[in-house]
């Protein structure tokens, strides 16, 4: 009941004028700042800070949320409507969101995004609200082995998927498993895999490159290759009657909605995990328990709203370990940190006893944020699919510009571009062979994760392996992974079987 | 005609050359106050949430809030290695006058370690010394450890398998110490390095390790929310903040060690900018905000800029050298 109280006083707090000038200002720009390839909610929120100075302090993170907020449900436009990633945790919706533009749907594909997003947000907020604390205490109970048991439980959702070629899956998890150990060795720092000794190769291969490399220049390629360079988009002017009826067909994926919701707030306020793995994650999820999982990539609804709905989920939840125990969960939030430590408020457990009137404020500005975002969204998408209409022979050049710039601007290295051309050539030839790509994808994500808490385990267990099965939640893990691996081995004996009966 | 027309052509050059050198001696103030034409890149040698993260994060709220800096300082953090990806990156960076680097004692420790990143600090651009960091022995206060005697007995009971030590990154200063300490009490513990003070404080409240020696300003928050213990302090005196807590020193043992807080810019950086640079962080260090920050967080303010800075820099280098060299990390 003082839940209540406390969240009613926090929506006054949002609803005063100011604050909610800020909230509609901070959506809007986050929106566009999110669908630009290459800046994502942290230049967003990095370059507008100052502004928040000249308002209080509730009204400052209430703007900053807001951007982060738009910058979520933004990443995903260019995903689908240009197959650039806008932001790394939109990655996984290129996967269905470009082949959906693709076929004339990228109205649906946008709604659904939009949706999706939408509905995670507000279940992890609503989480947010009548769990924090215990959540809090939950997530402190994750050391290094729980931590990589569930990692291992992330690719095991890659490997067990029925229907993709088992064999190839597995080979394309290695190649980014090997790009993701370039770099210097997180534990003793000493470097590794530095091809040609290039200077580039210290810092690693961020895996925007990657992505950016395969789903921007790949995808240009392989449309020029299979269309002889006659691309037709079958693409309609877009009314509001279409945008009605695209939100009341996603009554029938409801299920991955909240499932995903659920995933992405679970792995979101987990201090070292973030909203990119928990949306790669929810992909992997949503395709290996639908029954039509041969769909997922080529266009499948269920493909959009699965990491959506997790991306916002986990990016609510990120805000979770660093309210309550000043941990940022991801590279915005440490953002924020630095500007409530300025405003003179220390995030950490005593914030929700000390700060009450600024955290509830904050809390309520979610829920609101999320609403006001899906509507301006909405509002948008007729403009968005305009840009489809453009003939593919300007459109294509746009993309390569992007793609490019994209790749620059977080590292500003000329070294990340020549690498996004050359896996945009490797991508595009390992598709024509079959391979399935988004597994990398999630590999060079995961790999630098699951190394590092795979040797911190080994490091206090004293090399004893028994440590992931001894420690209970971590055993939960490991067993859900086998699970996962072994589906697809029991279906293929059992349709065998079938078909020799 | 061609006359006039000549007459036309060298007026209009000499039209020219004078508003040129009107333009230029109009210019020529600016260009002695360098400014930033883009924002400015602030590396942070270590991860989020630690200390080093959430000194540098203030430090650019002060320069935003107080209008230092005409572009903004965009923090960055490359924390892998031990520090080793933003050193390497900073040394790569030579000449760019829009790169700074947060920094810390790793900037010794981590290129003395790996000698194949290639990285000679004494190259690189000195701009400031804001603060020097303390250090603390902390528990999880849901254990009977209450002095540094209980902590000796029950590292001992458990076993160096047992006892588990987290701190940020291998061989740089949170194993130093811990060295230092198993040294001064004839101890043995297992360490663990995480990523950054943040990732430390949270698994030493989750129970996944056992105790930490972590900065005062990465445990505070715990701290006062009743969660964490402090056993004793790495300083010559007393912490303000802690006035009950002893320090090793007391107890007869000359354990003290600090953590700089500091500034440097890539090799060969202009003049100019590094002036505005150094001017910055002055009025940082000059700031109210960093005034109480500091004070209620237990750094000790210690301002140093140019070639002092850089002589500090190599004496301390020298001296980690010979503590590494003890510590049998490095030959």
């Amino acid at each position: 009941m003082d839940t209540l109280v406390h969240l009613a006083g926090g929506f006054a707090t949002a609803f005063e004028p100011l604050n909610f000038g800020l909230l509609v200002l901070g959506c809007t720009v986050g929106l566009f700042v999110g669908a630009l390839p290459g800046l994502g909610s942290v230049n967003g929120v990095a370059i507008l800070l100052p502004i928040t100075f000249f308002v209080p302090p509730t009204g400052a993170i209430i703007f900053l949320a807001a951007i982060y907020y738009g910058a979520m449900f933004g990443g995903a436009i260019s995903s689908i409507m240009l197959g650039i990633p806008g932001a790394s945790t939109a990655v996984a919706t290129t996967f269905d969101g470009r082949p959906m533009a693709m076929k004339g749907e990228a109205h649906r594909a946008l709604v659904a995004a939009a949706v999706a997003s939408f509905v995670g947000g507000t279940i992890a907020v609503i989480l947010f609200t009548l769990f924090a604390p215990p959540l809090a205490e939950f997530a402190l109970r994750f050391g290094p082995a729980e931590n990589f048991a569930l990692m291992v439980v992330a690719f095991a959702t890659f490997v067990g998927l029925s229907g993709d070629d088992i064999p190839k899956t597995i080979l394309s998890i290695l190649f980014g498993l090997i790009l993701s150990a370039v770099g210097l060795d997180i534990i003793s720092g000493q470097p590794r895999l530095i091809f040609f000794d290039l200077p580039g190769f210290y810092k690693g291969i961020s895996f925007i490159v990657l992505a950016i490399g395969i789903y921007g220049i790949g995808e240009i390629l392989w449309t020029l290759d299979s269309s002889k360079g006659r691309v037709e988009i079958a693409q309609h002017k877009i009314g509001f009657r279409n945008i009605v009826q695209a939100i009341i067909e996603l009554r029938k994926t409801w299920r991955t909605m909240g499932l995903c919701s659920l995933l992405g707030y679970f792995v979101g306020i987990l201090p070292a995990a973030g909203a990119t793995p928990g949306s790669l994650m929810a992909y992997g999820m949503a395709k290996s328990m639908s029954k039509n999982s041969k769909n997922y990539g080529k266009g499948e609804i269920n493909g959009v709203v699965a990491p959506e709905a997790a991306n916002n989920a986990a990016s609510t939840g990120s805000m979770l370990p660093m309210l309550t125990l000043g941990i940022p969960g991801s590279p915005t939030t440490a953002i924020l940190l630095g500007g409530m430590i300025i405003w003179g408020l220390e995030p950490g457990p005593m914030l929700f006893i000390t700060h009450e009137g600024f955290v509830w404020g904050l809390i309520a500005s979610l829920y609101t944020a999320n609403l006001f975002t899906l509507l301006i969204n909405l509002a948008f998408i007729p403009l968005f699919i305009w840009v489809l209409r453009t003939p593919f022979a300007i459109l294509a050049p746009v993309i390569f510009v992007l793609s490019l710039v994209g790749g620059y601007a977080p590292g500003s290295s000329l070294h990340d571009v020549w690498l996004i051309l050359i896996f945009g050539i490797a991508g595009y030839l390992l598709r024509k062979l079959n391979y399935p790509m988004a597994p990398a994808v999630l590999a060079i994500v995961l790999g630098p994760l699951a190394e590092k808490y795979f040797r911190q385990a080994m490091i206090i267990s004293h090399g004893d392996v028994m440590t992931f099965v001894e420690r209970p939640l971590s055993a939960v893990f490991v067993a859900m992974a086998a699970v996962l691996v072994c589906m697809p081995i029991y279906s293929a004996l059992k349709r065998r079987r079938a078909a020799a009966g | 005609m061609k006359n006039l027309a000549m007459r036309a052509v060298s007026c209009g050059i000499a039209l020219g050359v004078g508003l040129g050198l009107v333009s230029s001696l109009a210019v020529q103030p600016a260009q002695a106050a360098w400014q930033p034409q883009k924002p400015v890149e602030f590396v942070i040698m270590a991860g989020q949430g630690g200390g080093a993260d959430r000194l540098a994060r203030l430090i650019q709220s002060i320069i935003e809030k107080n209008n230092f800096s005409n572009q903004p300082f965009i923090p960055v953090n490359k924390g892998g290695g031990s520090g080793a990806e933003a050193l390497r990156y900073l040394q790569d960076k030579a000449g760019d006058p829009h790169v700074i680097m947060a920094t810390l004692n790793s900037l010794y420790t981590t290129p003395l370690r790996n000698p194949g990143i290639g990285v000679d600090i004494s190259k690189f651009t000195p701009v400031a010394r804001l603060a020097e960091d303390t250090f603390v022995l902390w528990v999880n206060s849901d254990s009977d450890i209450k002095t540094i005697d209980d902590y000796v007995a029950a590292v001992k009971a458990a076993g160096s398998e047992k006892w588990v030590m987290g701190g940020t990154g291998t061989g740089q200063e949170d194993s130093l110490v811990t060295a230092m300490l198993e040294k001064a009490y004839g101890l043995k513990m297992t360490y663990v390095p995480f990523k950054g003070g943040g990732t430390v404080a949270k698994n030493l409240v989750g129970k996944q390790i056992t105790s930490t020696v972590n900065n005062p300003s990465e445990q505070l928050g715990f701290f006062e929310a009743g969660r964490v213990r402090p056993i004793a302090a790495f300083t010559p005196e007393r912490i303000g903040v802690f006035p009950d807590v002893p320090t090793f020193k007391e107890m007869g043992q000359d354990l003290v060690y600090y953590m700089q807080r500091s500034v440097v810019a890539p090799p060969n950086m202009p003049k100019e900018a590094q002036d505005f640079y150094v001017e910055v962080f002055r009025k940082v260090n000059e700031s109210a905000e960093w005034k109480e920050y500091t004070t209620k967080k237990a750094l000790n303010r210690a301002w140093l800029t140019g070639d002092d800075l850089m002589s500090y820099f190599v004496a301390e280098r020298d001296k980690h050298h010979d503590l590494l060299k003890a510590m049998g990390e490095i030959k």
